[in-house]
């Protein structure tokens, strides 16, 4: 990523607006992201956060990790919630209730609270085009409860609601294409990231959040213990998945597509699949037709956003 | 501050009620439609769009969000209303009892509708017994003049820093929400002087940032819901100083126990919300004919009061309670369960006699009610009082 | 400083439980969970911080000189940082060694 080589780590703020102490597993690429997010976002941010695993890791009471006003209230209406604290803020400012300042609002789900039971909600806040931004940290399932199948869980993965078996490949259904969805919603700002890509992850949040409008960041947010990986690769099968065009970084911004990230030479998909566990039971005609599949939606990204 | 004016006017009920959150100066209003509430949120999206209240008015794509956007609306410290009735209500009851627990004040015109199925869009009090247990402070107006009132004391109840719990004024849909009635308005001046600026000490802000919502294991869950409960019971003295003081500057007096023409009465006739007055014109019939019956309105549901209401029947033989939904398979509708409760193992405690009638809309007359309380006596005398009785019932 | 949860009682909760002690989870000292330690060679250490970036645990601290160290109250021993070093001066070792 050349046009990020002029970042460096210590540039990078060195407050943390979520404090240590919180539970994420060994390896957590999620909290990670949302670590490298708020840094972005700095500290005049107010956070809705959906049910899950960000939420109950973070806040155990009588303790909490953020240091940033943050509120949870259920699984599925995290967009809604942000949406009155935004709606609110805005008629107070107006009214001379309190100063004017500017506030970035953002609401973060798993992929089962975004593309799931949250769906609704968040098809009406970006619809309405209330200025917040909506982060999907993606880890491919229902983690917190135990790895359940999500509609954001990929072809073929095994999971305890999809499992593998004589009759079954794990999960039988593609990936939803939450990004495309956002996209569908005509919002100035779309885009995909991934932790381990730190700079362009804080750079796209950062982008987002100046958005006049409502922005969406899906973030491929690496499980260690749902992907059942080792605990400290979770940067490297990140960078896999983006290096074998299984998950493409790229922007959408007022509906121009760019392509963030292109891999110079594309490593083969099977490199980045045979060694998690989840996909241990695929056959290589089974990698092949992922990997086909994976082809053709890069290819369409790439091609959209080279035409104009 | 609106400009809506005071003054007496014959006007839709809805539309008294949508005056006066705009009165309120409310911040947030988030709308979904649902009959019969739809021409309250109506008639606020008209007042917002011609710029007569400034206000974000959110129309949300389900009552699950309208919750939602006003718990967040709420959590930042802004004025907040909605309205809903209804398979509304039971849509967004996961947050409705959210939004209690998180003590997030804010306020709700609850224009009480039957439950499907079979879908019915007609009145009864089915949606806000499912919600009883919520938390939120339930209380029911029974004419135009109360709802409008409604608004101003459930703002006022709700957003006191000792109580910080949401408010639902209960009105019966289509009875009340689509009726033209005289209402008296009241002016900015006393609105300001009665109803304070809302400020809520830890909203979100970035100068003051806390954590709103967090899990609990079990070592701390029970404290937690200790805390609800004290917080509810608190209220009281709250609310019913904001009815008191009210009616000292609007002369308009509202007790969450009301009672007619009780001190000489024998037995009494209980209702909750539009079907007090119907109940009051029956009781001066029969008075007419020398029945000794009252008429006791409860209007404050929740949190439920106790002793005024013990004060206002121990005593009498006997009481009818007029329930508008079933509790299934119990033993009976839930204000007579309540008010069986309460009298239990009371010295003096008159007998009940429960009637559940006017489901869905189903018209409740006068002649109805002569017939309720006049065979509702016959059982309580004979003593056939188990259970209730569904009034008009065929076969 | 938060009191233990089975100590809390409910006036101390406060209406709607919020915290307002904001990033007190640092009580809950996570470097209890650890069955292995990053361990830094200083003498290799290029400073860039990348340890640091990656630490899902906010557990690398900066030392006075420079170099990158973890903090072993919160650090669970993940490994990333030994994984993630570009020069590779990190190395996990057993607790129990």
């Amino acid at each position: 990523m050349d046009k990020y080589s002029v970042y460096s780590a210590r540039l990078v703020d060195q407050t943390e607006y979520m404090a240590p102490g919180h539970r994420a597993c060994q390896g957590c690429a999620e909290v990670l992201a949302v670590r490298l997010i708020l840094k972005a976002l700095g500290r005049d941010t107010i956070m809705a956060m959906s049910t899950g695993c960000m939420e109950i890791i973070s806040s155990p009471l009588p303790l909490t990790s953020w240091r940033i006003p943050w509120i949870h209230n259920a699984f599925e209406n995290s967009s809604a919630v942000v949406s009155g604290c935004e709606s609110g803020m805005k008629a107070m400012m107006r009214k001379g209730r309190i100063p004017q300042k500017k506030i970035n609002f953002v609401a973060m789900g798993g992929d089962g609270a975004t593309a799931d039971i949250g769906m609704g909600p968040l098809s009406g806040a970006l619809e309405r085009g209330h200025d917040f931004l909506y982060v999907c940290l993606d880890n491919e399932a229902y983690m917190n409860t135990g790895i359940q199948r999500s509609s954001s869980t990929p072809y073929g993965a095994s999971t305890t609601t999809s499992p593998a078996g004589k009759k079954s490949i794990g999960q039988h259904t593609q990936k939803k294409n939450m990004a495309q969805i956002a996209v569908a919603h005509n919002i100035p700002y779309v885009a995909t990231a991934c932790t381990s890509y730190p700079f362009d992850l804080m750079e796209k949040a950062k982008r987002a959040a100046e958005m006049n409008g409502a922005a969406y960041l899906h973030v491929l947010s690496v499980c260690p213990t749902g992907w059942r990986i080792p605990p400290e690769e979770a940067i490297k099968y990140g960078r896999l998945a983006v290096e074998s065009g299984m998950f493409p970084l790229y922007e959408v911004v007022n509906g121009k597509y760019s392509l963030s990230y292109k891999p110079p030479v594309m490593i083969p998909v099977k490199e980045y699949l045979a060694a998690q566990g989840r996909y241990r039971h695929l056959t290589d005609t089974d990698l092949h037709k992922i990997e086909e599949m994976a082809m053709q939606e890069y290819q369409r990204i790439v091609r959209l956003s080279e035409g104009d | 501050m609106s400009e809506i004016g005071k003054g007496r006017k014959g006007i839709e009920v809805s539309i008294a009620m949508a005056d006066a959150v705009a009165q309120a100066d409310v911040d947030v209003i988030a709308a979904y439609p649902i009959t019969p509430q739809t021409h309250i949120v109506e008639h606020l999206a008209d007042i917002v769009a011609n710029g007569e209240l400034d206000a974000e008015f959110v129309p949300v794509e389900s009552e699950h969000s309208a919750m939602s956007v006003c718990c967040g609306s709420a959590a930042v410290g802004a004025r907040t209303f909605t309205s809903t009735s209804s398979q509304g209500l039971a849509l967004m009851s996961e947050i409705f009892i959210i939004a209690a627990a998180m003590r997030l004040p804010m306020v709700m015109a609850l224009a009480n509708r039957s439950l499907s199925s079979p879908l019915s869009i007609w009145n009864d009090h089915t949606d806000v017994m499912m919600v009883r247990d919520a938390g939120w402070i339930h209380f029911f107006v029974e004419n135009g003049q109360e709802a409008y009132d409604g608004i101003f004391n459930a703002f006022r109840m709700s957003e006191d820093p000792g109580v910080m719990l949401p408010v639902a004024v209960n009105l019966d849909g289509f009875i009340m929400t689509h009726m033209v009635e005289p209402v008296e308005y009241v002016d900015g001046e006393l609105i300001k002087k009665y109803l304070p600026e809302f400020k809520m000490k830890n909203a979100l802000h970035p100068d003051n940032p806390v954590s709103m919502g967090c899990f609990a294991m079990p070592e701390i869950y029970t404290e937690a819901q200790m805390s609800r409960e004290v917080g509810i019971k608190d209220a009281y003295p709250t609310i019913v100083k904001a009815w008191d003081e009210w009616g000292a500057l609007t002369g308009r007096h509202y007790k969450p126990i009301e009672t007619y023409r009780t001190d000489d009465a024998d037995y009494c006739i209980i209702t909750m919300g539009s079907f007090g007055e119907t109940a009051m014109e029956v009781a001066d019939m029969l008075r007419e004919e020398g029945e000794k019956v009252g008429v006791v309105k409860i209007r404050l549901w929740r949190p439920f009061p106790m002793e005024e209401f013990r004060k206002s029947v121990l005593g009498k033989k006997y009481l009818i309670v007029l329930d508008r939904a079933i509790s299934f398979g119990s033993q009976g509708g839930p204000v007579a369960m309540e008010l069986r409760s309460a009298l239990y193992g009371q010295k003096d405690a008159p007998v009940v006699v429960n009637y559940v009638a006017g489901l869905a809309g189903r018209d409740v007359s006068r002649k109805d009610f002569r017939n309720i309380i006049l065979e509702g006596k016959k059982k309580a005398v004979s003593g056939h009082t188990d259970g209730f009785t569904l009034y008009g019932l065929r076969g | 400083m938060a009191k233990p949860i089975d100590e809390i009682t409910w006036q101390e909760l406060g209406i709607g439980a919020v915290v307002t002690e904001i990033g007190n989870s640092v009580q809950y000292k996570t470097g209890s969970w650890r069955s292995e330690r990053p361990v830094v060679k200083k003498e290799h250490c290029i400073k860039c911080g990348v340890c640091w970036l990656f630490c899902p645990d906010m557990s690398i601290v900066q030392t006075p000189e420079g170099h990158f160290t973890a903090n072993l109250e919160f650090c669970k021993g993940c490994g990333i940082c030994a994984k993630e070093c570009p020069v590779g001066c990190i190395t996990m070792q057993g607790e129990e060694a």
